[in-house]
């Protein structure tokens, strides 16, 4: 990857390094040369690093304490809030960290459908991605079931159930999940099991996400190839860790207030009570950062037809890179597509809003259109308007961002062509 | 560009989030109190969580546990702050069922700091059985477990009334129109004077179920008055880092900057 | 001082002060995550109990558990109190007195952590070249004032905080 050969000047890192490079891994990852135009849109790579090693750091200190028993789940969150040793504020992290972390990659995602971050060559770095968030959603939901409140035993409950949607073995495939006949004390035992293991499972992803990353180095806001390494990139440290540390920061002040002035706003109340396999709560919404999922499931009348369409909802996020037919990467270029990826942005918003709504009158509608129009942006816009769309010039290099004059479209045109 | 889209976008979402539900019509949003623990720097009242505990104490305990809290908790900083000598004569007031002793046998003894609060019912359906069939909820974490908090909690406690014409009750059910479909089958348990607080107040209907909201409150988040010091601290903490790191940025990019 | 110089020694400054003002924040960060595993709350309100003796003949001795730990309450006779006392000091790894191991006249109650020093195992009652107590851990022989006569054990058996509450109940912690 990096041109010249990395020797350390110790003669113990020498020994060290022919027997295993991990110096050379550490000055490739230093020197790593980064297109110098990133913007802060791109900070949430860091960003996200940071999420899932809060995530994993405080989870080993709450597993410390929790326990993994129907009876007992909900006592020893309450042991963790009140006796252990700043245990409220090691939770509330937690808590409110899974919400930051979902904030984190859906900004992280959408970065990346804007400047086309997932088109070639990068299409393996995409497709990872997007197994780190389906497991990021697993853990998230399992995470939940842990303080068996009422939302925990009924999310799991409506969660486990749309596997019995599965013709013929949907029944047989819910007990097993459940090893119950119910949402019950070996289901929550499995939940925990799992949702410590999954986090490593994305920590091993998200070593793959960056190794091929490292391959062809990073998309940029222009969205066009390094022609001049020196001129258009800047060495990792220190430009861009202090750019991702001020970020960070930023980020951490208003993870911060939620941890501390409003811990409990991005949950839901319900969640206090006791699990009651007896009573379901009035009105049952999972997390904010599923709504959008939760919408196109209910916009469905039928039962197996909504599940198909929810993880079809995720699914065709992974054949993307071919359902777009741009030769041009950056959004800043593609003044059609632009506006799209807004109505998108907004659609899925929505989507999100109508989720937490009761499935009825003009909210089932608005989820309706709104599961439409997600699955028409990517079947039908994304390619028809790679085609036909009319790109605007590109720049030469990523160090001359605008092209001299901007009257030259056949200039552009051809570096258009070469794209 | 992208920013006038933003615009748009937040305007566009705002505009959708102002299309409320029309909520259903019987309910009634709680009544605001201007708590004392509210805000970024909100502490209890010291005097009101007392108050309160001694309200819980005579009214609520006889038929709703708080199972999550110990005699201790009461002496705790950030909490009633009850002296030493004052939990340990509070917890032996109660009598707590201990054993096996070295016959086998259950044996009740005075309680200690460390025991937790005594449960008047020895089990879930003991309680229901006892309650007509309407289970006094747990209240330690109360105010976190409904929608409105301490907001909700105080207004039921002011919110009982006469039906409105048309509206007909079952024995053992009461209107209150701060509750979840306006049927409660909790009693009006607070009538002015009822309590007589051991430090003058009077003890009205209003200021019962405050001090009483109150103690709930801390109850369900006892950590309350730490995390908004450690908040304060921690956030000032950052914004000054945060500062020190940008003009770090700015003097490292300076480099780069000047070669263009 | 050059202007050059002068731009240098504000970048010095500002990498400095982000550095350690950074540092102090992760120190500060570490600390709660280290201090969760120390004993909480609920932990430290169990710290005292209160033990009934009245039962327990001259000769004999009981185990309670105190802070998960044994509690040793031997009831000693004179024999084994005169026994105690005529030891040799210069016998002792870990000298000391008889008489600093017990209340003031209360000299027939030995309360004593059941815990060798040696390991942490629970000495064997009534065994031993001592009359004593015998960790089968490691081989270590304590005296009928449970002090460490033979064996790995550096020190004396601990004697806990405790007191009498009235003549039948002694409090532990």
């Amino acid at each position: 990857m990096s041109e010249h050969e990395y020797t350390p000047k110790s003669k113990a890192g020498k020994w060290f390094n022919d027997r295993l490079p991990l110096l050379t891994l550490g000055a490739h990852l230093t020197d790593y040369p980064t297109p110098k135009n990133l913007n802060y849109w791109w900070t949430f790579g860091g960003i996200l690093t940071f999420c899932l090693i809060t995530q994993i750091v405080t989870g080993i200190v709450l597993a410390m304490h929790y326990v993994a028993h129907a009876d007992l789940a909900f006592a020893s969150v309450e042991h963790i809030m009140r006796d252990v040793n700043y245990g409220w504020l090691i939770r509330y992290i937690h808590s409110n960290g899974a919400s930051m972390f979902f904030l984190a990659v859906y900004i992280h995602i959408f970065r990346s459908l804007f400047y086309g971050s997932y088109k070639s060559p990068r299409e393996v770095i995409w497709i990872i991605g997007l197994m780190i968030y389906l497991l990021m959603m697993a853990a998230a939901f399992m995470g939940y079931v842990l303080p068996w409140g009422q939302m925990s035993f009924w999310g799991a409950t409506v969660i486990t159930n749309l596997f019995s949607a599965i013709p013929l073995v949907g029944d047989s495939i819910t007990t097993w999940l459940w090893g119950a006949y119910s949402v019950d004390n070996p289901t929550l035992n499995r939940f925990f099991s799992l949702h410590y293991l999954i986090p490593f499972l994305i920590l091993g992803l998200v070593v793959l996400h960056i190794w091929a990353l490292h391959v062809p180095g990073n998309n940029n806001p222009v969205g066009i190839d390094i022609k001049k390494p020196s001129k258009d990139t800047v060495p990792f440290h220190p430009y861009i860790t202090i750019k991702d540390a001020f970020a960070l920061l930023v980020f951490m002040i208003i993870f911060a207030g939620f941890v501390f002035f409003t811990p409990n706003v991005l949950g839901h109340s319900d969640n206090y009570i006791p699990a009651n396999p007896l009573v379901t709560p009035a009105h049952i919404v999972p997390e904010w950062y599923l709504l959008p999922f939760y919408a196109i499931l209910r916009s469905v009348p039928d039962k197996l037809g909504g599940v198909i369409l929810m993880f079809s909802a995720i699914f065709i996020l992974f054949v993307l890179p071919w359902l777009d037919t741009s030769k041009v990467r950056s959004a800043v270029f593609r003044p059609i597509y632009r506006q799209f990826f807004w109505i998108l942005v907004i659609d899925v918003l929505m989507l999100g809003y109508v989720g937490a709504m009761p499935a009825e009158g003009i909210y089932l509608v608005l989820a309706r259109v709104g599961t439409i129009y997600y699955f028409l942006h990517f079947i039908v816009v994304m390619p028809v308007v790679g085609y036909l769309e009319k790109t605007d010039p590109i720049p030469m290099s990523i160090s001359e961002p605008v092209l001299t004059g901007g009257a030259e479209p056949s200039l552009a045109r051809k570096i258009n062509d070469k794209v | 560009m992208i920013k006038s889209n933003i615009k748009q976008l937040v305007l566009s979402f705002l505009l959708l989030i102002s299309l409320k539900p029309l909520q259903s019509a019987e309910m009634v949003d709680p009544i605001k109190v201007d708590w004392s623990f509210k805000g970024l720097t909100g502490t209890f009242d010291r005097a009101s969580l007392q108050r309160g505990f001694q309200v819980y104490k005579e009214v609520c305990a006889s038929c709703h546990s708080m199972q999550y809290l110990s005699y201790r908790n009461l002496g705790e900083t950030g909490g009633p702050e009850f002296s030493e000598i004052e939990v340990k004569a509070i917890a032996a007031s109660f009598e707590i069922e201990d054993g096996p002793d070295d016959q086998g046998e259950m044996f009740t003894r005075p309680g200690k700091p460390s025991d937790k609060f005594k449960n008047p019912y020895p089990n879930v359906k003991a309680a229901i059985a006892a309650n007509g069939g309407a289970y006094p909820p747990d209240m330690s974490v109360l105010v976190k477990a409904r929608k409105g908090g301490a907001n909700y909690i105080y207004s039921v406690l002011v919110g009982y009334e006469d039906p409105p014409p048309g509206v007909t009750l079952d024995d053992g059910v009461y209107y209150n129109k701060y509750m979840i479909g306006n049927k409660i089958k909790m009693p009006n348990n607070l009538s002015d004077g009822l309590v007589e607080y051991s430090d003058g107040t009077e003890s009205t209907v209003d200021q019962m179920a405050k001090d009483v909201t109150t103690f709930l409150a801390w109850a369900a988040e006892p950590e309350l008055e730490e995390r908004h010091r450690t908040g304060v601290k921690v956030i000032i903490y950052l914004i000054l880092l945060t500062i020190l790191v940008y003009l770090s940025m700015k003097k490292i990019w300076s480099r780069i900057d000047s070669e263009i | 001082m050059s202007k050059e110089e002068k731009k240098v020694n504000r970048r010095d400054f500002l990498f400095t002060a982000s550095y350690t003002v950074g540092a102090v924040g992760v120190g500060a960060v570490i600390w709660p995550m280290i201090d969760q595993m120390n004993p909480d709350k609920a932990q430290q309100a169990l710290a005292t109990t209160e033990v009934d003796i009245s039962n327990i003949e001259p000769g004999k001795s009981i185990t309670v558990l105190w802070r998960g730990k044994p509690v040793f309450l031997k009831r000693r006779t004179p024999e084994e109190i005169a026994e105690a006392r005529a030891v040799n000091m210069d016998d002792l790894p870990d000298p000391q007195k008889d008489e600093e191991r017990v209340k003031e006249g209360k000299d027939e109650w030995l309360v004593m952590l059941g815990v060798c020093t040696h390991l942490g195992c629970v000495p064997l009652k009534d065994k031993g070249d001592f009359n004593g107590w015998f960790c089968p851990c490691h081989g270590s022989h304590y005296d009928v004032s449970g002090r460490i006569r033979k064996g790995p054990a550096p020190t004396n058996m601990e004697i806990p905080k405790f007191e009498f509450v009235d003549s039948n109940t002694i409090k532990i912690g």
